[in-house]
């Protein structure tokens, strides 16, 4: 199967109470930050890569190109997902100021169609924007099946179609989706279980979260290819849907911490104090 | 060659995350059940960490002086018995094939020591031969295609889990001092080997030492190391050189984790109602570690950028050895100090490091060592 993973790069999020906001208010400064893949697209590459290879022989089974739009240094988090084991790269090149959930969109469209994958999976959201969007989007453009949120994968049909399961708040949700389609992870799709593709045995336990890249994949993926284009030359339409007028910061907590005698006395500032029940 | 930088960056963070999301989590877990998890030593192995300095040929990274550093003061930043389970195969049992082996014993051994297949051991340190390594009273003689081995090697690390020890024997038992020794390659399992009790140690649990005896042993001809006699210590020597500096790195990357720690910790503790941090003896304590352990990664990194260059560290690899090993000693009492009564209970972990590190300035040559090959080199330039 070929896989189409579109990844990005959001500050580090255990730095987050490092952003900082331009002095105008128009935009968030990215200065000192430290970049990693979006946790959600990793999670998706992980997937992609437990799909698409034999983990009991080591063997391969299918490409997997991981795309990025952003500015030229992006193709480091490429490279990161390269030296987890995808095959090539693709980057669009383009001022991160100018991307909103549908240029990002067609974008994706654009490449889709150049690329001709048999599934897209991607991250369920970023954990910057939060938007949510471009996964849901990138399906009703194409007009292709889709799921989200999807917490396990199976094969069926030889690869022609997917057994998912959705965990939402009442329950779990299982769909079938036939290929092509669009998949958005979420943090259990890396579960030691969560994906069986036929080829791997079914008995096989992978570790839990995203695999480590080895530190020869690491000295690899510099030799694996990224091709780089700039966003016009996509064709795709740029213009965003949505601006951005305005970022704050939250306001600075005030909140303090008190240690309590007993559990009557924590009982009693829970109700009293803090008027929780 | 050298790595570019965006590669060795990843390549530290890249341990750097498996250390602190892997390996931190479990410190208390491997000092008490005094076992590292398998499956961590199998994910080590996936990572590539057992073959940092074997050549790439061989199956390794062939990582220079400098980038093994780099990712030494990473994995500095936990328990050591996690380092000491790859050690010897970055290190001192797997230098002495990459520099003196035959072309049959590198292709037969190296690729799965870069793998950790085989654990490497080097089996040197006798009963009666510690800081006097030549003292060496383990014989092997030799026995038409073959040499029998006979004598006790003490405190040897890996042991218990060893695949492959290069042991160092007396080939011609008239010699006396460093002259006959040889250094051989003997697989685990071979009849006349055999094992003593795991060590029970002052810290480190979780890293194993234990005696390796042999009793008529015997091992074929095409065991001796690069099929020369009487070389053995000066393969012993060579191979303690890049070793002294790799202990450096780690214990500057252990200081470097107490800094960190201590540092939180005086930031949240309270004393007459401040942070202990606010406190002048405290701030001098923080001080004076910080300060040492920049000199300590600064001179670990300018003696690896040396030796990548071609040049003799011997000194500086010495200068660096007992430095930091001394260093990181002071750093952790100060840790301990900082920490007050939680320094000295188990539930921290400081107390663990302040034992663990005690050992660094005994092996692969005490402090005492260092100070005199620092000193006669000093004295034999000089002359």
């Amino acid at each position: 199967m070929k896989i189409l993973v579109p990844l990005k790069r959001v500050c580090d999020p255990d730095n987050a109470n490092k952003v900082k906001v331009s002095g105008d208010g128009k935009a968030v400064t990215s200065e000192g930050l430290e970049w990693k893949p979006n946790p959600f697209d990793e999670y998706a590459v992980e997937a992609a890569l437990r799909l698409n290879e034999n983990a009991a022989k080591n063997e391969k089974l299918g490409e997997i190109v991981v795309c990025s739009i952003g500015v030229a240094d992006v193709a480091q988090t490429i490279r990161q997902a390269l030296a987890m084991g995808a095959d090539r790269g693709i980057l669009v090149t383009a001022d991160d100021g100018a991307l909103e959930s549908t240029v990002v969109a067609r974008a994706l469209k654009a490449l889709v169609e150049k690329e001709k994958p048999d599934l897209v999976l991607m991250g369920k959201q970023t954990v910057d924007g939060d938007s949510n969007a471009v996964g849901q989007m990138l399906a009703e453009m194409l007009g292709w099946p889709m799921a989200t949120f999807v917490a396990s994968i199976s094969t069926s049909d030889g690869g022609k179609s997917l057994n998912v399961k959705r965990e939402v708040d009442m329950g779990v949700v299982t769909l079938k989706v036939t290929t092509p389609a669009v998949v958005t992870v979420d943090l259990r799709i890396v579960s030691p279980e969560a994906v069986k593709n036929g080829a791997t045995p079914d008995s096989h336990k992978y570790n839990e979260g995203p695999r480590y890249a080895s530190l020869k994949g690491i000295m690899q993926a510099k030799k694996k290819k990224i091709d780089q284009l700039e966003l016009p030359a996509l064709g795709s339409d740029a213009t965003p849907a949505t601006t951005y007028p305005r970022f704050e910061l939250p306001p600075a907590r005030s909140g303090s911490c008190t240690f309590v005698e007993s559990v009557d006395a924590l009982v009693d500032k829970l109700k009293n104090q803090a008027k929780a029940f | 060659m050298a790595l570019d930088n965006e590669s060795l960056d990843q390549l530290i963070k890249g341990v750097r995350r498996f250390v602190k999301e892997r390996l931190v989590p479990l410190e208390a877990q491997v000092a008490e059940t005094d076992e590292v998890p398998s499956e961590i030593i199998r994910e080590m192995g996936e990572m590539g960490l057992f073959g940092m300095s074997v050549p790439e040929q061989y199956g390794g990274l062939g990582l220079n002086a400098e980038e093994e550093m780099a990712i030494a003061f990473e994995m500095g930043q936990t328990s050591p018995a996690f380092r000491s389970k790859i050690g010897t195969n970055v290190g001192i049992g797997s230098q002495g094939i990459v520099l003196d082996g035959t072309e049959e014993q590198k292709e037969k051994y190296l690729p799965k020591i870069a793998s950790g297949e085989i654990i490497a051991s080097f089996a040197l340190t006798e009963p009666d031969a510690g800081s006097d390594a030549g003292a060496q009273k383990t014989t092997a003689i030799r026995d038409g295609d073959s040499y029998i081995l006979n004598g006790t090697k003490r405190f040897i690390t890996n042991a218990p889990e060893a695949g492959l020890f290069t042991v160092f024997a007396r080939t011609d038992p008239q010699s006396k001092g460093t002259k006959g020794v040889s250094a051989f390659l003997v697989e685990s399992g071979v009849p006349g080997l055999s094992l003593g009790k795991n060590d029970v140690k002052m810290g480190q649990r979780g890293a194993h030492t234990c005696d390796v005896i042999f009793d008529d042993c015997r091992v074929p001809a095409s065991a001796l190391l690069g099929g020369v006699e009487g070389q053995g210590f000066k393969t012993a020597m060579k191979t303690l050189d890049r070793g002294r500096l790799h202990i450096a790195a780690v214990c500057t990357g252990i200081a470097e984790r107490l800094i960190r720690d201590s540092l939180a910790y005086a930031m949240e503790r309270k004393q007459f109602g401040r942070p202990i941090a606010e406190f002048q003896l405290i701030q001098d304590m923080l001080a004076q570690s910080r300060t040492e352990a920049y000199a300590a990664r600064c001179m670990v990194m300018e003696t690896a950028k040396k030796r990548d260059a071609g040049e003799n560290v011997s000194t500086e690899a010495s200068c660096c050895k007992l430095f930091c090993t001394e260093m990181v000693g002071r750093v952790a009492d100060r840790a301990v100090q900082i920490y007050g009564g939680a320094g000295y209970v188990a539930e921290y972990g400081i107390e663990r490091f302040y034992r663990d590190v005690r050992l660094f300035r005994l092996y692969e040559g005490t402090s005492e060592i260092q100070k005199l090959v620092i000193a006669r080199n000093m004295i034999r330039g000089a002359s």
